[in-house]
């Protein structure tokens, strides 16, 4: 990839000392992050097969579940999200043009939109709480089969946590991006920084394109079992 | 494989990965593969004498027919923390993060992995998890088993069940960093002319052990923490009286623990197929079939976990699938065994202790492999299901194979880690007493479980009492067996002869660097220009 950056300039290369090249090093951090994302998928997918299995097993229950979740808020953040993303995109192309004080810019913009995503968010779990509809001793739900109404909302703080959770940390990430590009580290030959993170954020996007659906909108328009 | 300039070695004491630094900070902060490797060594070895204590109170306890040691609670305790400590904290680290890092690299002809900071996380959050489980060990232990079924685990346990799973949560992140290193490694690091089919076969193994590891454990962290949920909150994720379902969690922790199985063994393979190729002196039979079918368990190894489900309210058509799945896995194992056993015909055999340590692994993992074809019939596993059979069996592919594999193995590189050698009189002479300790261990156990002795239980009838003290007799000859090695081992790493670089007139890059390795490993990128095992040629035309 790069001729002119080898050991001998370490001092101010990012080129670390197990790699021969900067090229060796992009595909190392990428192939890396692509495999972290593949652990990710699996992990997420614990969940996604446990809620599908209760959701085929209880479908009123977790139809009446899904209509306490506020889907305005879903709808709002789930556009939030995907600008978000493209945001990043830009970012990612930035960095790769060299163009430091656009990838601050632009991750500002993507660092502010998780923030907001991340506002509602807690302002929806603020208002479940309200309700009494988090599980264990605030549980108040009184309606049938509570203890299924109350599995969904298991499912639901567990995987928006977990996603919540991923948001933090790729703010964090994000805060070394901006750092870097302050420091005017980004150029033609070394963007992987902000590639690597760009994948990570995309894909906490994805996740939460899955969640948006499977928790707020299918199970509010569930009718009970279709006879022919 | 031809290294460019082959470093002379200094007048005195060369500088290498050992003596180059020196205090404690130096190797705790350490990012040198080799280091970390060491401080794996240690760490496993202290976790393998832990697990080896439960093991000795269990072999103490059932050599008498009633339960006179210890309560039935606390026999719950200490077969659950022998297999959690064996299974997460020595079987699942021993080989690939003790031999695996300090070689990888080497063998590659790459100064490092590809995330030295990340290797060292590891080795942390390893540390981390032990010490959370150590922790609750001294506490009281815990008693669900090691598989932590639900709702026992969940509902009625009163052990320190919630800080023990944390552990092995944090365990698990730690292999999954390993796992990803690894693989980021064999991609990009390799030599120039290292090509995939010239890589050594210990590689493939690896590669295929860390491929499971990726993508195994995060599945057993989500049930791990559904678990914690479930028994914090008290809600019923996995408890039947609250709409739960307890097989949902069976299914969630065999998707991961039994590809876990192959991460403990396909090390193994990749052990015994070095140690096969040098010390017959020929290339394998069959370079590809091995190489293929490491890659074939790694995948398959996803598709059978519910052989262990045969007697829960799966069904039936889906344990037909699963029982046929688990015979085809034999196919691969089966092709490793066939042609190690080709490799030797007409080979130079030499019996140093690494080669008999892996002739015993075959002989053991043929009979543990057999038996598991056993247990894959559904209507055998019926009658052989929690007994002793199992216990035999997983014993035969865990200890006699992984554990044996990983000895040879330790004593296969001990030379190249340590630059010190050791005596091999008694090296061969407690592989031996390993062989026939386990042997004396373990077989009763086969004839106990046929005959219907179920697993985890701390009394027994009498007419199963020869049996159980010919298996307390051969644990404790097992005991010394192991016991021999760490003696002269550590004598030999301050008291032995210097090694010299390739004490075995192996072939692979690991043997073309100094006994014990500088810091960089090569002085500059080595150029191969040939297949590892070139066994043909002679010495002269490789080097």
């Amino acid at each position: 990839m790069s001729e002119t950056l080898t050991h001998s300039q370490h001092g101010t290369s990012p080129l670390q000392h197990q790699f021969d090249d900067l090229g060796q090093q992009w595909h190392a951090n990428t192939i890396g992050m692509w495999l972290f994302l593949a652990t990710e998928i699996l992990f997420f997918g614990g969940l996604f097969v446990s809620y599908l299995v209760y959701r085929s097993t209880y479908p009123e229950a977790f139809a009446e579940a899904s209509r306490h979740m506020d889907v305005l808020a879903g709808t709002v953040n789930t556009a939030v999200l995907i600008g978000s993303s493209l945001m990043m995109a830009l970012a990612v192309q930035s960095a790769q043009l060299g163009a430091n004080k656009l990838v601050q810019r632009f991750t500002l913009l993507t660092m502010f939109l998780g923030t907001v995503f991340l506002v509602i968010k807690v302002w929806e779990y603020y208002h479940k709480y309200t309700e009494q509809l988090i599980p264990g001793a605030n549980f108040a739900y009184e309606g049938a089969m509570r203890h299924q109404v109350e599995m969904l909302f298991v499912f639901y703080f567990v995987m928006t946590g977990m996603h919540a959770l991923h948001m933090f940390i790729g703010l964090g990430l994000l805060t070394y991006i901006l750092i870097l590009a302050r420091r005017n580290a980004f150029s033609r030959e070394y963007f992987f920084p902000a590639e690597v993170v760009g994948l990570y954020w995309h894909f906490v996007d994805l996740v939460w394109i899955f969640l948006f659906p499977l928790l707020y909108l299918i199970g509010a328009h569930y009718q009970g079992p279709v006879h022919k | 494989m031809r290294i460019a300039s082959q470093p002379t070695y200094a007048e005195k004491v060369p500088i290498n990965y050992l003596n180059a630094e020196h205090g404690l900070k130096s190797w705790l902060l350490t990012v040198d593969h080799k280091r970390i490797a060491i401080l794996y060594l240690l760490s496993v070895t202290a976790f393998f004498l832990v697990g080896g204590l439960f093991a000795l109170l269990i072999r103490l306890e059932l050599l008498t027919p009633q339960g006179d040691l210890v309560r039935s609670d606390v026999y719950n305790r200490l077969f659950t923390m022998h297999g959690i400590v064996m299974i997460f904290f020595f079987l699942i680290p021993s080989i690939p993060a003790v031999l695996g890092n300090f070689i990888i690299p080497i063998m590659l002809g790459a100064r490092d992995l590809a995330f030295p900071k990340l290797n060292l996380l590891s080795w942390y959050l390893y540390m981390i998890g032990g010490i959370l489980t150590l922790y609750a060990v001294l506490a009281g232990g815990v008693g669900t088993g090691w598989t932590f079924y639900t709702p026992y685990s969940t509902v009625y346990s009163n052990s320190h069940v919630m800080v023990t799973a944390i552990g092995v949560f944090i365990t698990g992140f730690s292999s999954i960093l390993t796992g990803l290193n690894f693989i980021v490694t064999t991609h990009t690091m390799r030599a120039p002319g290292l090509t995939w089919s010239r890589m050594p076969l210990f590689m493939w193994s690896l590669y295929a052990t860390s491929l499971i590891q990726v993508l195994g454990t995060p599945v057993l962290a989500i049930a791990i923490l559904l678990v914690g949920i479930e028994r914090l909150w008290g809600v019923g994720i996995f408890n039947p009286a609250l709409g739960g379902d307890p097989v949902l969690f069976q299914h969630l922790f065999w998707f991961y623990s039994h590809p876990a199985v192959y991460i403990m063994v396909l090390p193994a393979f990749g052990v015994i197929s070095e140690l096969i190729q040098n010390f017959s002196k020929k290339r394998i039979f069959g370079y590809k079939f091995v190489a293929g079918a490491s890659v074939a368990i790694a995948v398959y190894g996803f598709l059978v976990w519910g052989h262990h489900m045969f007697t829960t309210t799966q069904s039936v058509y889906a344990g037909m699938i699963f029982s046929f799945l688990s015979f085809f896995i034999a196919i691969p194992s089966a092709i490793k065994v066939f042609n190690w056993t080709a490799t030797l015909y007409q080979g130079s055999i030499s019996y140093q202790t690494p080669m008999l340590y892996a002739i015993g692994f075959i002989g053991l993992f043929v009979i543990g492999g057999l038996t598991g074809l056993y247990l894959a019939t559904m209507g055998v596993d019926i009658h052989v299901h929690d007994t002793y059979f199992v216990v035999a069996h997983f014993h035969f592919i865990m200890v006699g194979g992984s554990v044996l594999a990983y000895l040879g193995g330790i004593h296969y590189w001990w030379p190249k880690i340590s630059g010190k050698m050791y005596p091999d009189g008694w090296g061969r002479f407690s592989a031996l007493v390993v062989f026939v300790g386990f042997n004396l261990t373990f077989l009763p156990q086969f004839i106990l479980g046929y005959l219907g002795m179920p697993r985890r239980y701390h009394a027994y009838p009498e007419e199963f009492w020869v049996l159980n003290v010919f298996s307390t007799a051969g644990a404790s000859i097992l005991g010394v067996g192991y016991f021999l090695p760490l003696v002269y081992l550590i004598w030999s790493w301050f008291y032995g002869p210097e090694a010299p670089a390739n004490p075995w007139q192996a072939r692979g890059l690991e043997w073309q660097v100094p006994s014990p390795p500088p810091t960089t490993n090569f002085p500059a990128p080595p150029l191969v220009t040939q297949e590892t095992y070139e066994y043909s040629l002679e010495e002269a035309e490789v080097v």
